[in-house]
C-alpha cells in the first residue's frame, strides 16, 4: 500500500488544489453512506423477524436459484472492481478514455446484474411469489428490491459522470465526484454480500 | 536525464511504482472475495459441513468478506488520520446493532408468547 496520505474514506486521488474541501465533502458523503446502512440493517432486521412467516406459501428454497444468485454476485463483484479500476485510471493516468472505458465495464456489469435479478423477479411471479403472498415475500422484495433501485439509481448516476467527464474532461471537482461515486458503489457491493449470505444462501441452508 | 527517461518509458518511475503498489492491494482484495464468495457458496451447496454449522460459517465468512471489503475497496484502516471515518462507522454499527438485535429480539419473543 502506498505511504501517501489517506486523508478520507475511498481512493485519495491526490487533487493539485482543494484537498481540504474534497475532504471535508468525501466526509460528508460518508454520512450518508452509514445512513443508508442503517436503512439497509433495519430492512435486514425485518427480512429477520418474517424469515419463517412464509404462510404457506413459496419459501426460500422455491425462491433461490443459486447459479442466478452466484452470477449476480459475480457481476456485482465484477462492477465493484471495474470502478476501482476506473478510478486508478483517474488517479494515475488522467486518460479520458481509458477512465471512461472502464467506467464502461462496471456499468455494463451492473446493467447484467439488473438484468439478471429482473428475470428472478418474474419468476417470482410466474411462482405466485408475489410481495402480498407472504410476511416473507414482502419482506424479501423490499430488501432485494432496495438494493436493486440503489443500483439502478448507481446507473443512473454512472451515465451523469460519463456525461460529466466528456463534457468538462478530468478536473479535480469530476474526481472529487467520482470518489464519492466510488464510495456508493463499494458500499452496495457490501450490502449484496450480506443479502446473498443471509437472505439466499442461509434460507437453503 | 537519460535515465529517468527509460524509467518513465518502462514505467518504473516512483508514481507508477505507487501505481502497482495499489492495483496489486486491489488485486489481492479481489482475490480475497472471490475465494470467501466460493467458500460460503461451497458450504451450502456441496454438503460438506454438518446442517448446523452452516448459518455460522456463512456469518463468518460475510463478516470476514465485509472486512476485506471495507478496507481495500474503501480504505477504512486504523491510521490516525483515518480515526472520523472509522469511528463514524463503528458508531452506526453500534445503533444498528441495538435497533436490529433488538427487533429481531422482541418479535421472536412476541412470537414465542402467541
Amino acid at each position: 500500500m502506498s505511504q501517501e496520505t489517506n486523508v478520507h474514506p475511498g481512493m485519495n486521488l491526490g487533487y493539485s488544489d482543494g484537498e481540504h474541501e474534497a475532504e471535508v465533502k468525501v466526509f460528508g458523503f460518508w454520512v450518508f453512506v452509514m445512513s443508508d446502512l442503517v436503512t439497509f440493517g433495519l430492512v435486514f432486521a425485518i427480512f429477520g423477524t418474517m424469515a419463517g412467516a412464509t404462510a404457506g406459501g413459496p419459501g426460500p428454497e422455491d425462491v433461490t436459484d443459486l447459479k442466478s444468485i452466484a452470477l449476480q454476485t459475480a457481476l456485482l463483484l465484477g462492477s465493484s472492481f471495474g470502478f476501482s479500476w476506473a478510478s486508478l485510471s483517474m488517479k494515475y493516468h488522467n486518460q479520458r478514455w481509458r477512465t471512461l472505458g472502464w467506467l464502461a465495464v462496471a456499468a455494463t456489469s451492473a446493467l447484467s446484474f439488473l438484468i439478471v435479478e429482473a428475470i428472478d423477479f418474474r419468476d417470482w411471479y410466474h411462482m405466485g411469489a408475489v410481495p402480498q403472498r407472504s410476511g416473507y415475500l414482502s419482506a424479501l422484495w423490499a430488501l432485494v428490491g432496495l438494493h436493486g433501485l440503489h443500483v439502478a439509481g448507481g446507473l443512473v448516476w454512472m451515465a451523469a459522470m460519463t456525461g460529466q467527464i466528456l463534457r468538462y474532461g478530468l478536473t479535480d471537482q469530476i474526481k472529487s465526484r467520482v470518489t464519492r461515486m466510488g464510495l456508493y458503489w463499494h458500499f452496495l457491493d457490501i450490502v449484496w454480500i450480506g443479502i446473498f449470505s443471509m437472505v439466499f444462501l442461509a434460507g437453503v441452508a | 536525464m537519460k535515465l529517468d527517461d527509460l524509467k518513465t518509458r518502462l514505467m518504473l518511475d516512483s508514481r507508477n511504482e505507487e501505481e502497482r503498489a495499489e492495483r496489486r492491494f486491489y488485486f489481492i482484495g479481489l482475490i480475497l472475495s472471490v475465494l470467501l464468495t466460493v467458500a460460503s457458496f461451497a458450504s451450502v451447496m456441496t454438503g460438506l459441513l454438518p446442517r448446523a454449522w452452516i448459518f455460522p460459517t456463512l456469518v463468518i465468512l460475510a463478516l470476514t468478506q465485509i472486512v476485506v471489503h471495507l478496507r481495500v475497496f474503501l480504505h477504512i484502516d486504523l491510521s490516525r488520520q483515518k480515526r472520523e471515518d472509522l469511528q463514524l462507522l463503528l458508531f452506526t454499527i453500534l445503533l444498528l446493532s441495538i435497533m436490529a438485535f433488538g427487533t429481531l429480539w422482541i418479535m421472536a419473543s412476541l412470537s414465542a408468547r402467541m
